[in-house]
């Protein structure tokens, strides 16, 4: 396998990692709402994190060429080999903390999503080309949510204040570049974005301003889901999502 | 009968639809409420046995089969509360009334799902048997209660077949696997029986409901369809019939069964089965800690409008 | 307990461009857009619109069964609006 076909691979990994990792966190949500109506649309935001998932597992399958499938990828990977953001695999916590994790995400999404079309990479383009509408969506709910609990009341404020200073410091390695993505990015197949650090700051500041809320300050930060360092999440949330794939091995389902 | 009566009763004769704002007596709007209210309890509390393997599902497809069809669930409660709200009853009160204990839901719902394959045996069976009952309240009497109908069979009809293709696979996979989908087949297939509610002699709502055109066909006789229907599915996935007793009868044109057990069916209906007091628990707690959201949402709106009317003054 | 206290909108959807839009049931929101949002997720989770309409549902004025009568019964003895009325010749009756 070429460099480039394996840094690609491995690209397409994370991208995948970072979908199912939060898909799953949102899927928790499913009977828990806060009314009807909102269980309803944010399954929708789960079905698409999700499908997304599969879309690049899909396609590092193809890429590894090895006999391994979409499902292999999610199920038969332990945490150390997980490669997502950290921030998506934080717990789904409160209405508060799960908004304004989907709306750090979203951002980025929002900024990324329209490089990678330009990538030279064919399928990763046209997935982020459908990817593009669902983000455009999602955005509008959770800006739109942590508006509204942001400056909806005193104990609403309390809570979601807690959550963006409580997940602010897992932002930072969003935005950082690895020697793998540094080469996908000089080749023009993936997205260099150390260069979005600064939009997303300025976009998710006007929202938290608008939401009556205090940007934090950059204190503190903590890396490692890009090299499999995660928190203490990931492996329960892998322990649940594998069991019963893990517990019949070879199985069709 | 009054002149309204009367003429409340040939719509119904003349399998005129009655809608909400039409005259109609008030035990046939209770009954109509009980009911329909009653179904959408059944969706939105159904949406727990088979949530509790949304974070577990064997593959990626598997998780947005499920994943989409509970959240179909949800939207069935939103038609149906949405429906039953023409007659003048809000979702809250109806919401307070499952709370509360005083309205019920399907009881099939209180029984657990332990492994995977009860999520095709519900999906198959649960969802199988409350679709036959559905095809035939496309006919109810009440207009916006036979809409609902029509747009959730349609939906539906999927959430059946991902079901069945779920325990097919397992029927045909590893002696485990095969295994799990005999042991879902077995723990849900009495349950699924009983969700045609009791035979219609001790039916206490029957009459009335038939009467008025509510319902359209007898408990016994959409029962016997569901157990006509599931002999050749079972025969098909090579499992063996949880009902030893189950023979075709020549003269009948149905197959004969086993008698279900009505006590089991009265104990979970009154509140003991395994999970009752878990699901009930489960959308209270759900439904609290929503409570804080939705006042936020309201403060916004409030403060929201005010900077409105101040701007236009 | 906590009630809900969210207001009651009716959805109606347009599912194809050049037809018209149909009511398709209520939910509740906080307020227009909300409820525009919600639509879209509960009502069109198989693509079945191209355009919806929400309104609050107390917006709706309903004429009662109790009017019928004086509402549609006059213009049951005006047949002359309808196009069977008039019966032309065979050769040109396919007007």
């Amino acid at each position: 396998m070429s460099d480039i076909k394996a840094a690609t691979l491995e690209y397409t990994t994370r991208l995948g990692d970072d979908s199912v990792v939060l898909g799953h966190r949102i899927s928790e949500w499913v009977s828990y709402g806060p009314f009807l109506e909102e269980d309803i649309a944010y399954g929708n935001v789960a079905l698409d994190y999700i499908g997304r998932a599969r879309m690049f597992y899909t396609y590092a399958a193809e890429l590894a060429n090895d006999g391994r499938t979409e499902d292999d990828f999610a199920y038969m990977r332990n945490d150390r080999e997980y490669r997502n953001l950290l921030l998506l695999e934080m717990p789904r916590g409160d209405f508060a903390y799960s908004q304004v994790r989907q709306l750090l995400a979203d951002v980025y999404y929002t900024l990324l999503l329209p490089e990678l079309v330009q990538s030279k990479d064919a399928t990763l383009s046209a997935i982020a080309a459908k990817s593009i509408k669902e983000t455009k969506y999602h955005l509008r709910r959770s800006r739109d949510w942590v508006l509204r609990l942001g400056d909806g009341t005193e104990e609403s404020h309390k809570r979601t204040q807690k959550a963006v200073d409580q997940l602010w410091g897992y932002t930072h390695e969003m935005f950082d570049m690895d020697e793998t993505e540094q080469m996908l990015a000089d080749n023009g197949i993936g997205v260099d974005v150390s260069k979005l650090h600064d939009a997303w700051r300025q976009m998710v500041s006007d929202i938290l301003t608008e939401a009556t809320l205090t940007v934090p300050e950059d204190s503190w930060a903590v890396r490692g889901g890009r090299t499999g360092y995660h928190t203490e999440n990931l492996g329960h949330m892998l322990t649940e999502m594998q069991f019963v794939h893990r517990s019949h091995p070879g199985c069709k389902w | 009968m009054t002149p309204e009566e009367q003429n409340f009763m040939r719509k119904i004769n003349a399998e005129e639809k009655i809608e909400p704002k039409d005259w109609m007596p008030d035990a046939y709007r209770k009954n109509v409420i009980r009911q329909m209210s009653q179904h959408a309890h059944s969706e939105v509390i159904g949406m727990q046995p088979e949530g509790n393997w949304i974070t577990r599902t064997p593959s990626l497809r598997r998780k947005v089969v499920l994943l989409s069809k509970v959240q179909d669930e949800a939207g069935h409660g939103l038609y149906l509360y949405s429906a039953c709200e023409t007659l003048g009853i809000s979702r809250a009160e109806m919401i307070e009334a499952l709370q509360k204990g005083t309205a019920k839901y399907a009881s099939i719902f209180n029984y657990p799902t332990l492994t995977w394959g009860d999520v095709g045996a519900i999906g198959w069976l649960v969802d199988g048997a409350a679709i036959v009952n559905q095809v035939s309240l496309q006919r109810t009497s009440y207009g916006p209660y036979a809409r609902g109908m029509i747009r959730i069979c349609k939906e539906e009809s999927f959430h059946q077949r991902q079901g069945y293709e779920a325990l097919l696979v397992l029927a045909q996979g590893s002696p485990e696997q095969k295994q799990m989908a005999q042991d879902s087949l077995n723990r849900f297939y009495w349950p699924a029986l009983m969700m045609f509610g009791p035979h219609d002699s001790e039916s206490a709502h029957s009459a009335k409901s038939m009467e008025w055109k509510i319902k359209r066909e007898t408990n016994d006789d959409l029962r016997q369809k569901f157990i006509d229907q599931t002999v050749p599915q079972i025969e098909f996935l090579g499992l063996e019939h949880p009902d030893s007793a189950i023979k075709w009868n020549e003269e009948r044109g149905h197959y004969d069964h086993g008698d279900i057990d009505w006590e089991e069916f009265y104990s979970v209906i009154n509140g003991n089965g395994h999970c009752n007091r878990q699901r009930i628990e489960h959308h209270v707690a759900a439904h609290e800690e929503g409570s804080w959201v939705r006042d936020a949402i309201t403060a916004y709106n409030n403060k929201k409008n005010a900077n409105k009317i101040k701007n236009v003054a | 307990m906590t009630t809900e206290k969210l207001e009651l909108f009716e959805v109606f959807i347009r599912s194809k461009r050049g037809l018209d839009h149909k009511h398709v049931g209520s939910l509740h929101a906080e307020d227009h857009a909300q409820a525009l949002e919600y639509a879209r997720d509960c009502y069109t989770r198989r693509s079945e619109g191209v355009s919806i309409w929400v309104m609050k549902s107390n917006d709706i004025c309903a004429s009662q069964e109790d009017d019928a009568e004086s509402f549609y019964d006059p213009s049951d003895d005006k047949p002359y609006r309808h196009a069977t009325y008039y019966v032309l010749p065979d050769p040109v009756n396919n007007m």
